[in-house]
């Protein structure tokens, strides 16, 4: 029998901690959407294609995507041809690097760019009617796809940044996302019950709003709701973000139009 | 103003037919406030009408208490094929108009 080599056994040892802290952190288990947090009305509203109010951005949304626009007068379908086909998929890869900009873009910002380079037409105002209706259409042609981005080289200093602000307390409350969405969904809070926190369903028709909105108004909401100050529109933190809670919701399907509360 | 309406392409004659129809608007109650204190103009959806082939057979008058974005579904009793057209009016005076065209058998 040989003795124990101790430089052997130290180097095992910091081999294993090392291997640990460089671990992705745990995603919630099992993968809900928000849907399944939400009430039987809730449920019904969204499931029902007439009903569900988003459609009628789904549906704003077609008929842009056929209209010509810009200097060009080009529309989306003179190069895109049916969204059905042209689209499909498409929703479940973004946020992601856009090799032109060489910046991450999310869906809204990648319709603009769009809109600049081949239509020469102005960019879509955050949260306006067109840019809403525009995005719900694209996303919705990946309705029942699962969200599948890929963290790579390109995008790794994103992915770890807003892997970072999602961990990060913040706010008045100094309360950060992983708190509520990692480690109390399924809790109530002020009578509502927690979800997971994902944006599989983003744009989404919410209540509270009486209207569609963004997944980065959504956000914006939750860094009201800790009394933090709001990152602008388009931040990339906001951004960064994003691709984060795409890669944390992977494997659910996209569900554009979403209703939530 | 954005609609979606839901009628049925063919009915047989007697047949009830369930008609929808969603409208894409903020329906402001008048109730609410801007973050410097001033009241939001009321506008809302006041009258919608449903035509079938010319005759009025439903008229919704609604107010503040609807919310956002109304949907509304009634039925038809399926009579004669040509054309159901609804048109409404808010508040500020916009109109809206959409039609479907019905085909009925025997």
């Amino acid at each position: 029998m040989h003795p124990v080599n101790p430089v052997y056994w130290l180097f095992c040892l910091l081999f294993g901690v090392f291997a640990a802290s460089a671990a992705e952190p745990p995603r919630p288990s099992p993968l809900k959407s928000g849907i399944e947090f939400a009430s039987e009305d809730l449920r019904k509203l969204q499931a029902d294609d007439f009903a569900n109010p988003g459609m009628l951005w789904v549906a704003r949304g077609e008929k842009l995507w056929n209209e010509p626009a810009g200097k060009t007068g080009k529309s989306c379908a003179a190069c895109h041809g049916a969204a059905r086909q042209s689209m499909k998929g498409v929703a479940t890869r973004y946020p992601r690097i856009d090799p032109g900009a060489a910046r991450l873009v999310n869906l809204e910002g990648r319709i603009n760019l769009c809109r600049a380079r081949n239509q020469d037409a102005e960019p879509l105002e955050h949260e306006s009617e067109e840019l809403l209706a525009l995005t719900a259409y694209v996303a919705h042609q990946s309705r029942g796809l699962p969200l599948d981005v890929a963290v790579d080289w390109q995008n790794r200093r994103n992915f770890e940044r807003g892997r970072e602000l999602y961990h990060t307390r913040i706010g008045q409350m100094n309360l950060s996302c992983s708190q509520c969405h990692d480690r109390n969904w399924g809790k109530q809070l002020l009578a509502e019950t927690i979800s997971q926190g994902h944006g599989n369903a983003y744009p989404a028709y919410r209540l509270e709003w009486q209207t569609m909105g963004s997944l980065a108004r959504r956000i914006r909401a939750c860094f009201y709701g800790v009394r933090a100050g709001l990152p602008d529109y388009g931040a990339p933190e906001l951004l960064d973000l994003e691709l984060y809670l795409a890669w944390r919701g992977k494997g659910l399907a996209i569900e554009t139009p979403g209703v939530r509360r | 103003m954005l609609a979606r309406i839901s009628v049925p392409e063919q009915a047989r004659r007697g047949e009830v037919m369930e008609i929808r129809i969603a409208v894409r608007h903020p329906m402001e109650t008048g109730f609410r406030y801007d973050n410097f204190g001033r009241p939001i103009a009321k506008n809302v959806i006041n009258t919608l009408v449903c035509r079938y082939n010319g005759a009025e057979v439903f008229r919704a008058e609604m107010g503040s208490g609807i919310a956002a974005n109304p949907h509304l579904q009634f039925y038809l009793l399926a009579e004669a094929s040509g054309e159901i057209e609804f048109s409404w009016v808010d508040d500020s005076g916009n109109r809206g108009r959409q039609r479907a065209a019905i085909t009925v058998t025997d």
